[in-house]
This record gives C-alpha cells, structure tokens and sequence, in this order.
C-alpha cells in the first residue's frame, strides 16, 4: 500500500470560549487533499464555530492549525484566503450589484499593461472557469438574481481562482433543490480529483454518505469521533451526535380528531407555490415534509397574514375568511411560530414576560391603553412554569436563554393568545435533545386538547413520529399525503424530491 | 482550451440562469431615460422659448452646474460606499469665503496658492467627516448633520459679519471660472475632467471597483479583505476635497461671497446624485449618471426664468426630483424581484 | 453617598445630563448676570419651545427606527399658511385649523412613501425637508405677514396671568406629560419599542408596524404645525424662511437625550433633560452675544457627541476587558 499523504491542513487543540460558553474544547482535525470529510453535530456542537476559525473570522483561543506542516496565524480572512482556506457560508457573501464575473475576481481584477482593470480578460477567465467546471452561467449577469443555487456555484468558482487548496462548505445543500444538490455534488468531486481538500459540514445524514470518504462527529464542543463513512451506520453517527438512546424522543399520544378547523383550497402564491388545498381537523397533528424551499413555509406566512395569496380559499370553521395580516390570522385564533425564532420569533432585548405578552398587549393586558404590569407578570410566570423555561426569571432578557429555553417562550407567547390553529415551522430546530422531547410533549398535549397543529418539520423522524397525517411538498406543489399508519421515510422521501406524480391526493 | 470557451461561448444560456440580464439591462435603461428626460425638456421648453435652445444657453446651463457637478463627483463617492456627505454645502461656502477672503486681503497672492488653501480646507474637514464614520462609527447622517452646522459656524466666526464682493478681488481670480479654452469656458473643463478622471477612476482601478463592493455588501467586502474602514475614510476626505476646490471655483464665480455662501447646495447634489441613478443604498451608479443628473436639474433651473416661472421654484423642484427618482427606482427594483421570482421557477 | 451612586449607576446617562445642565448653569451665570432671573427663564423656555414641542414625536419616531429631517419646513410651511390665510380674512379658528390639516398631509406624505413604498425616512425627509420649504418660498416669496391680532400673538408670548410661565410652556407640559404616559405606560409605547428593536418580529406577533409608524409620522407633521403656529404668534410674522435649521437642535436634543440612532432605545425622561441642557446653552450663549450660527457650533458638537461619545467608552471598554481576560488567563498559566 502508498504511504498515505500529507494532511493539508491539520488542527491540533482547538479551543474557543464565549463568555461562559466553551464553544470548542481542544478538537484536533486532519484534512487530506482530494478528500471529502463530513462534519456533523447537533447545533450548538461547534461545527460553526470551528468554520468561522478557519475562516480567519474568529481566533481560537488555544491550539494551532498547520498547512502542510507549517504553522499559520489566521487572523483575518484576508489572511485565511491566502492560506489557501476558501469557505462557502450557509448564506452566500457576493456582492448583488456586481456581475458574475467581477464577483469571483473582486479584489484581484486581471491588468493591462497600463494598471487599468482587464475587463476582456476578466470575463475570459470567468467563462474558462465555469466551463472547467461543466457549468453554464452567463459571467455578464449581476447576481442579484441569481438562484442560491446559482450563487454558491460562483462561490466555488471563487475558490477555485484561488487555487485554494482546501475548500469548506458549511451547509450547502439547505437551500437547494434536489437537482441542484446533485450538480454541487458533482462539482464537488471534480474539486476532489484536483486534489483539494474538502470539508463538508451538513446536518443532512443521507448526502454525507453519498458525498463523504470520512466523518467526524461533534458534540458538545468535542470531536468524539472520526471514522470512514463505509465504517459507520446511519444509527451509530446518531448515537454519536446524541450520546443518547432516542426511544423517548417522541411522545406522541394517540388524539381522535374532531372537526376540520382549517380548511384551504387551491391556496396559490405566484411564482411560490400553486394549487395547494388540505384540511385539519381539531386535535390533529399535520405534518408538513419536504426540502427546504418546496413552499412549507411560505404556504403559512400566506395563511398567517405575513404574505398574500394570489389565488384559492381559506376557510375557518367552515366559513370562507380574509387573511390580510397577522392581526387579522390573530382574530381568526391562528397562531404561528416562526422557522427563524431570533430574527422573526422574538425580540432578543426585551425581557421573556415582555416577549411573551406581546400579542396580548391590547386583550390580555392593558386597561384603559395602559398596560397592566401585574397581570402580565402574572400571564408570564403561569407560562413560563407550565413549559418549565429555565430562566433566572421573567424579567431575564431573552438573548441570555439556551436555544431550547427560547423555543418555549416563543410558544408560550402563542400559547398566551388562545389559538385554534397553531403552526409550528421547525419549531425543534437548533434546540438541545433534551428540550426537543419537551417541546414534543407540549405539541402532543395541545393535540390532545383540541388544537389544530400543522407542523412543519425538515428532521423527517419528527415529522413520521408526531404527525396523524403527513402532506409532501415539492417545489410548491402538494406532492403527497400519507396517513401516520403508512408513510415512511422512503415514501415521503421519494414524493419530496419530486419523483412520486400520482400521490395519495384527496 | 480554446474549444471549450467556443463551446460555452455558443451554448444558449437556459433562461433559468440568466434571467438576471434584465437587472444589467435597467441600469443602463436608467441613463438612456434621463437622456430621454433631457432631450424632452429641451425640445419642449426650446419650441417655446426659442432663445432657450442656442449654444449659448446651452454653455450657460453647463456653467451653471459645473460647480454642482464637482462637488456631485465627491458625493458620488461617498453614496456607493452607503453612506452621504450633507456637509458638502457648508465646505463649499466655508472654502468660497476663505479664498475670496484671501485674495481682498491679500490681492497679490499667487491663484494657485489661493486654489491650494480651499482645497486644503477641504480636505481638512473631509477628513473629520472621515474620522467621525469609518474611525468613530458615527452614522453618516448624524455625522454630517453636525459637521455641515459645526462647518457652517465656523464659516460665520470666520467671516465676522463681513462680505467680499467682485470690487474686492483682482481680476484673475474672477476670471479663474470664465476664461475661454478652446471657446469653452474653464469652469466647464474643470468639471469635466474632474468627472472624467473619477469615472476612470472607478471604472478601472482595483480600489475604484472596492467602493462598489462596500456599498453592495458590506459584510462581504470585509470578508474578501477589502479595508472598508479606510476606502470609507478616503472617500469622505475626496469629498470635503472636491467641494473645496468648488468653493474656490464658487468664490470666483459669484464674485460676491459672505458667510451664508452656498446654503442649501447639499440638498443640490444629493438630488442630482440620486436622479443620477446612484443608488441611494450604495452599490451602484456612476460618475456619468450624476453627472446627467445634475445636468438634467440644472436644465430645469435653466428653463425656470425662460418660461417665466419663479425662481422659488427651484427649491421645491429638487425636492420633488429627489422624492420621485427613489419612488421611481422603488418601482422598479420590486417589479425586477417579481418577474426573476417568476422566471425562476419556470 | 450611596444612594447617589446606586442613582448614578441605574441612570448613567440621565445623570450626565444632569451634570451637563449644571455646567450650563454655571456657564450661564459667568456669561451674564440676567442669566439665572425668573424672567430670563421664562424667555428660555419661550424661545425652545416649538423645538421642544417638535422633539416629543421625534423621540417616537427614532424609537421606532425611523426619523424625519422635515420637521423644520412642515413649521416654515404651516407658519407661511398661517401667515396667507389671515391675510385673505379668514377667521382665527380657520387659520389655525388649515395650518393643523397641512401638518397631517405633510406627515401622511412622509409616512406613505416610507411605509407604503418602503423607502428610506432619511431620504425621503431629506427630500420633503426641500419640498416643503420650497412651497412655503412658492406661497409666501420672501414676503412677510405680521398683522396678527392681539389675541393670536399673546397666545405666544403671553405668560399665565400672576407668574412669569408662558402659555406655550403649559401646553408644552401638558403634551410631555401625554407623551411620557404613552411611551412608558402604554401599549402603544410597547409597540413602539418593539418595532424599533426588531421590525419583523414586531410583525409577527401582530403589530400593525406600518399602521403605527405612518400615524408616527402624522403626529410628527401635526404637532410641526402646532409648532408653526406658536412660533409664528410668538415672532408676530409669517415668512418662509420660519425656523430653517431647526431640526438640527430637534435632533441633537433626541440623541443626546439618550436615544439610539438605530431604534429601540431611549426614554422621554432623557430626552427632557437634554431640552433644557440645549435650551438653557442657546440662551446663555445669546446673553452672551453670540449668533445663532456660531451657537450651532457647540450643539452639532454636541450631536456628534452623542453618538462618538458612547462609541468611543465602549471601544474602552472592550479593550479593558480583554486586557483583564488576557491577565487573568496569563495568571493561570
């Protein structure tokens, strides 16, 4: 057998701490050229962290990082960048009002013999580019309007001017279409077989052993393990992940559902998603699964107010009504717990009583315009204790609260307005395993007390074990429905990634 | 490697990709529909008032906002990086009295030394505006709201309640802005290439193209290494520059020069920039647009007194410019959203 | 003792201020013996306050994460409309009730573009400061109105009859305390607040957050107005260059009132203190002969300050902490 090569890049006692938070303690990580290694973990594990390091965003506070077996300071990303590290972020960072081109050279346009910025050859080597790639985009365009798709595709092309030799891309897949992930797929191999070093963070266990020579696993701030994907079982990368058996996960008690509360039909938002009609009875659990960017979402920010449909009808309790803002959703006893809780969830700087009063100020509150400091005290404190928020209490400030702890003031806060309808968007996700069964617990007994529950969920497990009937969604048609008795996993899989064209359709 | 750029050169980009050719299309719609504005006016206003059409008008106009279109290059500047510069009038004053001032005191002072002192105000007080935003991270806006009062106080200790008037300097200096080359007045050549050596200037040198890239996505420019905190500074410090230099050019111009000089000229540039198509947001736009728009508004001035209209106009026209180009712009970018959304998903 | 450093250490700014309006005192009583007279104080307060008056809605609007530069010109307009329609004959009761319908149009121009169209406030108050001030010069020239009556000009200088507290002040109190109620009090002021930290969630807990920043606006255009037609009764003339350059002490008196550029943050205690620090200042300096311009001076220092003054103490800040950390770990070692 050849003597196995060099690492590239190799991270020996990595730590870094925030405040009272130890994000990362002493990980050591080898990355070989022209291998694709996995890295996964719940959220809060530090695979974020350890991305911004490498990317010259934060420095650690103890340990050193090594290209090929030098020792370099990454202080800057500047610095990171010419280390040969490029980093593909969850969101993308170009510059919309720039074309293509420009983007992938900004900062090292090509010159003329003059000095004077090569605009000819700029566009050449952008089109050389993409077409060693095997990619057809038009170098001209801005990339404002781009697809994310699209956009991480000039990332890559980014990286590759650079000749960096190690390229790390921290959830990819998030936002794109199954197609898509397969044409990032196949660039990234074509990078492997260029030798560069490739470090895939993705919470997405399937394309990790689709793409992924090695994993390793983080938790709570450690490596616990890495091994060879062919070494490993779905199973045990979780029990890793975890540290934890998962049978009492999911507590779900058995509800008989009563009358359909929401009723929608042919909901249609242009451009969005088309033809979208089911219905949810009091005490059931609908579970809303498919790839991030099918519609789920935007199907309930339109029957939450937040957007307006272009076409169909919703109906509450069987009469037909309009939903113009969420004041109105609100009216109709419809209550949303939003995907992104610390942008659209909460107000980080407001105290926990003052975040969970906040849809109630004018009906719960207030007297005479004047709001009720005692009897908000009192709503909170009934809440807070029912959902057990851990909290030095409920004049906190959110912004100190664990994710989980934050979840339930969220849901508390929607609690507090007394819905018929509640719809949850990844309402577990980011959240420590043990908040998550909590969370799973209060979904069920609102089921069993007569609230109508959409929940829409990506952690397909969730969805299976929680919901009474299950709706797929791709690329913003309803694809399928299952009911609890025979979906599974394949099935909703199949239906999500659009390969199923006569579901089961009511 | 030769065939695989013809392949892709001759390959149909699908729709889907570059659904986004619009987006490159609008901006240069943008300048091509000022032009447009520009020719209708004329032709309008010309059918009526045929004195208003002559080559001679049409010199007037442009000397009209030349000294708007110096200090339109600075704000440029400083719009792309997201940020403004409302102190760009109060510079200008200040700069206009101390050169004027210099000259009625000192008659014998070489022009140049004259030109060098307004601009080295300028500068110096650019760069506090510069300090103040990238050093201090004070907003922009507050930023300057102090400075353009703080400046303009100055300008009054300063001045002491007095004025220099057109008796008061030597001629060479009041023929600084008048003097023909080539027939065309010197104020105009100034302007014009001021405008002409920014436009390269950010059009093709690396650094020019940063200031783009900071206005666009600030986070991004950071994290590609731009130094963001110094291009910004840098651009602040070239528009107390510009405007200095335009004061002198203002001094010479208006002959008569007291402390409230050029009141009110930031409200001015800001309108001729944003008709201009600089994107308010930062990002995008070019010396060129502001450039037409300045010419554009100063046509409007111009064609004011021809149709007989009060001068008070003026004020409330800029306003309105202002107000209409980013209601414009608006329309537009929402109406681009929809239609990529749609193009997209087909 | 240590009640006053457990004041000092809950209220870091407002006792700032505090030390600030001592210091003008003081500042004040050196640059002229009339400074510290009950009838100079009652001039003081005259003389602020429409700037007081317009610095309560302005105190809403940057809470909420907005802000209107055109405050200033919806006063020169209204006071020019005051000015036209008196001089047409109409009655008093008309006169004031026109001015008042133009400051609601205006703040309904500014609050459409901004929460309809969705356009920066700072551009488009920039852009209505010069279209409103524009009108005003297209109604009014540079012509003057003064022949108000008796009645309409006491309103503005006239004190409450027995004592030295002009008229405007006791509106003006009656408003702040209104205000104060509704900020600190209210639901209305929860909202407020909250749409200022974060719009979004804002939305999505049910806050009408265009509804409530375009009646924002409006407010800010009404009591402009208001503002007009006092200043306009208290200097007996109607022009349209009426207060140019006001919103620079309506402003500064925000901010370093405590309030945060950015939105969400700030309280009308603060903001009050800081009126009569930037009023009693403007008056000491007049005392003292010095012009309103230069006086501009010493208040946009003072509202850069505001704002570089906190950037630069938690600049310190973060460098002290860093250098504990670094001591306390390299003690450790």
């Amino acid at each position: 057998m050849a003597k196995p090569p060099e690492p590239t890049i190799e991270l020996v006692g990595i730590a870094k701490q925030f405040g009272a938070v130890q994000a990362l303690r002493g990980v050591d990580l080898n990355l070989y050229p022209g291998e694709v290694h996995a890295l996964v973990g719940e959220n809060g594990a530090g695979k974020s962290t350890l991305v911004k390091i490498l990317a010259g965003i934060y420095r650690p506070d103890a340990g050193s990082i090594k290209i090929d077996g030098q020792v370099v300071e990454l202080h800057n990303p500047a610095q990171a960048r010419n280390a040969g590290i490029a980093v593909i972020h969850q969101e993308p960072t170009l510059f919309p009002d720039l074309n293509v081109a420009e983007n992938v050279y900004m900062g090292r346009h090509p010159r003329d013999r003059f000095g004077r910025v090569d605009w000819k050859h700029m566009y050449q080597e952008g089109e050389r580019l993409f077409a060693s790639l095997d990619v057809k985009l038009n170098v001209y365009t801005p990339v404002q309007g781009l697809s994310v798709a699209d956009q991480q595709l000039v990332e890559i092309a980014k990286a590759l001017s650079l000749q960096s030799r190690v390229l790390i891309m921290d959830e990819p897949t998030a936002a794109l279409s199954a197609h898509e992930v397969q044409e990032l797929f196949t660039i990234a191999k074509q990078l492997r077989e260029r030798g560069v070093a490739i470090l895939f963070v993705s919470h997405r266990l399937e394309e990790i052993f689709e793409l992924a020579e090695r994993v390793t696993v983080f938790r709570d701030g450690s490596r616990v393990a890495t091994a060879p994907i062919s070494e490993l079982t779905t199973e045990q990368i979780i029990h890793q992940m975890v540290g934890r058996e998962l049978e009492t996960l999911y507590p779900k008690t058995d509800v008989e559902p009563g009358e359909v509360i929401l009723d929608v039909r042919h909901l249609t938002r242009s451009g969005v998603f088309e033809d979208v009609s089911f219905q949810v009875r009091q005490g059931e659990i609908l579970g809303f699964a498919g790839l991030v960017g099918a519609g789920r979402t935007e199907v309930a920010r339109v029957i939450f107010g937040i957007d307006r449909a272009d076409a169909g009808e919703i109906r509450i309790g069987g009469k037909p009504v309009q939903i113009h803002s969420p004041e109105a959703a609100m009216h109709y006893r419809i209550s949303y717990v939003p995907e992104d809780r610390r942008q659209h969830g909460l107000i980080m700087d407001f105290s926990i009583a003052k975040n969970m009063t906040l849809p109630v100020l004018l009906r719960q509150t207030s007297q005479l315009g004047l709001v009720n400091r005692r009897r908000e005290r009192e709503v909170a404190q009934d809440y807070s204790a029912q959902l057990q928020v851990r909290s030095a209490g409920i004049d906190q400030l959110v912004k100190a609260l664990s994710g989980g702890n934050q979840q339930k003031v969220v849901l508390a806060k929607w609690l507090i307005t007394n819905p018929s309808v509640l719809i949850l968007d990844e309402p577990t996700r980011g959240i420590d395993v043990g908040s998550k069964a909590e969370v799973h617990r209060i979904i069920s007994e609102l089921a069993r007390k007569g609230l109508a529950i959409i929940l829409i969920s990506s952690e397909l497990p969730e969805v299976l074990a929680m919901a009474d009937r299950v709706l797929v969604m791709h690329e913003g048609r309803v694809a399928a429905e299952f009911t609890h008795a025979d979906v599974d996993q394949e099935k909703v899989m199949f239906a999500a990634t659009g390969q199923v064209t006569n579901g089961n359709h009511q | 490697m030769a065939t695989t750029s013809e392949h892709v050169r001759g390959t149909t980009y699908p729709p889907r990709r570059s659904g986004s050719r619009l987006v490159g299309l609008v901006s240069r719609v943008r300048e091509l529909g000022l032009l447009v504005v520009l020719a209708l006016i004329l032709i309008i206003v010309g059918v009526q008032v045929p004195q208003f059409f002559t080559i001679s008008n049409l010199v007037q106009i442009l000397l009209s906002v030349s000294i708007l279109a110096i200090v339109a290059v600075g704000e440029t500047l400083v719009v792309l990086t997201r940020n403004v510069d409302l102190s760009v009038g109060s510079i200008v004053g200040f700069a206009a009295f101390v050169a004027a001032d210099l000259f009625k005191q000192h008659p014998g002072t070489n022009l140049l030394l004259g030109i060098l002192l307004g601009c080295a105000l300028g500068l110096a007080l650019g760069t506090i505006n510069g300090l103040l935003v990238a050093a201090g991270r004070v907003p922009a806006i507050v930023a300057t709201l102090g400075t353009l009062y703080v400046y303009r106080g100055l300008d009054f200790l300063y001045a002491r309640g007095n004025q220099v008037s057109a008796s008061d300097v030597p001629e060479s200096f009041l023929s600084l802005a008048t003097t023909p080359f080539l027939g065309i007045p010197a104020l105009i050549w100034f302007a014009a290439i001021i405008a002409l050596i920014f436009a390269f200037y950010l059009r093709s040198t690396r650094t020019g193209r940063e200031f783009y890239a900071i206005g666009s996505n600030p986070d991004a420019a950071r994290l590609v290494g731009i130094r963001s905190g110094l291009l910004i500074f840098a651009a602040f410090a070239l528009s107390g520059l510009l405007s200095g230099f335009a004061g002198v050019l203002w001094g010479a111009r208006f002959a008569t020069v007291d402390a409230t000089a050029a009141s009110g000229l930031e409200l001015q540039v800001i309108a001729a920039v944003v008709v201009g198509g600089v994107n308010i947001f930062g990002g995008s736009g070019t010396i060129f647009g502001a450039m037409l728009g300045a010419i554009v508004l100063g046509t409007i001035d111009n064609s004011l007194s021809f149709l007989k209209v009060s001068q008070f106009w003026l004020q409330a026209i800029d306003g309105a410019a202002i107000l209409i180009a980013v209601t414009i712009d608006a329309f537009i970018t929402r109406w681009l959203q929809r239609l990529l959304i749609i193009r997209r998903q087909r | 003792m240590k009640h006053i450093w457990k004041f000092v250490s809950a209220w870091p700014w407002e006792t700032l201020l505090v030390v600030l309006l001592l210091l003008t005192i003081v500042l004040g009583n050196a640059l002229s013996p009339y400074f510290l007279t009950p009838f100079n104080f009652s001039l003081m307060v005259e003389d602020f306050v429409e700037k007081a008056l317009m610095a309560l809605p302005m105190t809403f609007i940057i809470i909420a994460g907005e802000i209107d530069l055109s405050v200033a010109s919806v006063l020169g307009l209204a006071s020019v409309l005051v000015g036209v329609t008196w001089h047409a004959g109409m009655p008093l009761w008309l006169v004031i009730g026109i001015a008042l319908v133009v400051g609601v149009a205006a703040g309904l121009l500014n609050g459409a573009l901004v929460t309809r169209l969705g356009l920066p406030s700072l551009v488009v108050t920039l852009g209505t400061l010069a279209l409103f001030r524009g009108l005003a010069f297209v109604i009014l020239g540079d012509q003057a109105v003064s022949d108000f009556p008796g009645a309409f000009t006491n309103f503005g200088i006239g004190d409450v009859p027995g004592t030295l507290i002009p008229w405007s002040f006791v509106l003006f109190v009656l408003l702040a305390l209104l205000f104060m109620v509704t900020l600190h009090w209210s639901w209305i002021g929860r909202q407020i607040y909250a749409t200022g930290l974060n719009k979004e969630a804002a939305r999505f807990a049910g806050i009408g957050v265009r509804r409530l920043k375009l009646l924002l606006f409006i407010l800010s255009g009404l009591i402009a107005a208001l503002a007009g037609i006092i200043f306009t009764a208290r200097i007996s003339s109607a022009r349209a260059d009426n207060a140019i350059g006001f919103e620079l002490d309506v402003i500064t008196v925000v901010l370093l009132g405590g309030v945060n550029i950015f939105g969400g943050r700030g309280t009308l205690v603060g903001v009050i203190l800081s009126l009569f620090v930037i009023g009693a200042l403007r008056n000491a300096l007049g005392l003292a002969d010095v012009s309103g311009d230069v006086q501009n001076i010493v208040v946009g220092t003072l509202l850069v300050l505001s704002v570089l003054g906190p950037n630069i103490v938690q600049r310190i800040q973060v460098v002290l902490s860093r250098r504990r950390l670094a001591a306390e770990s390299s003690k450790q070692a």
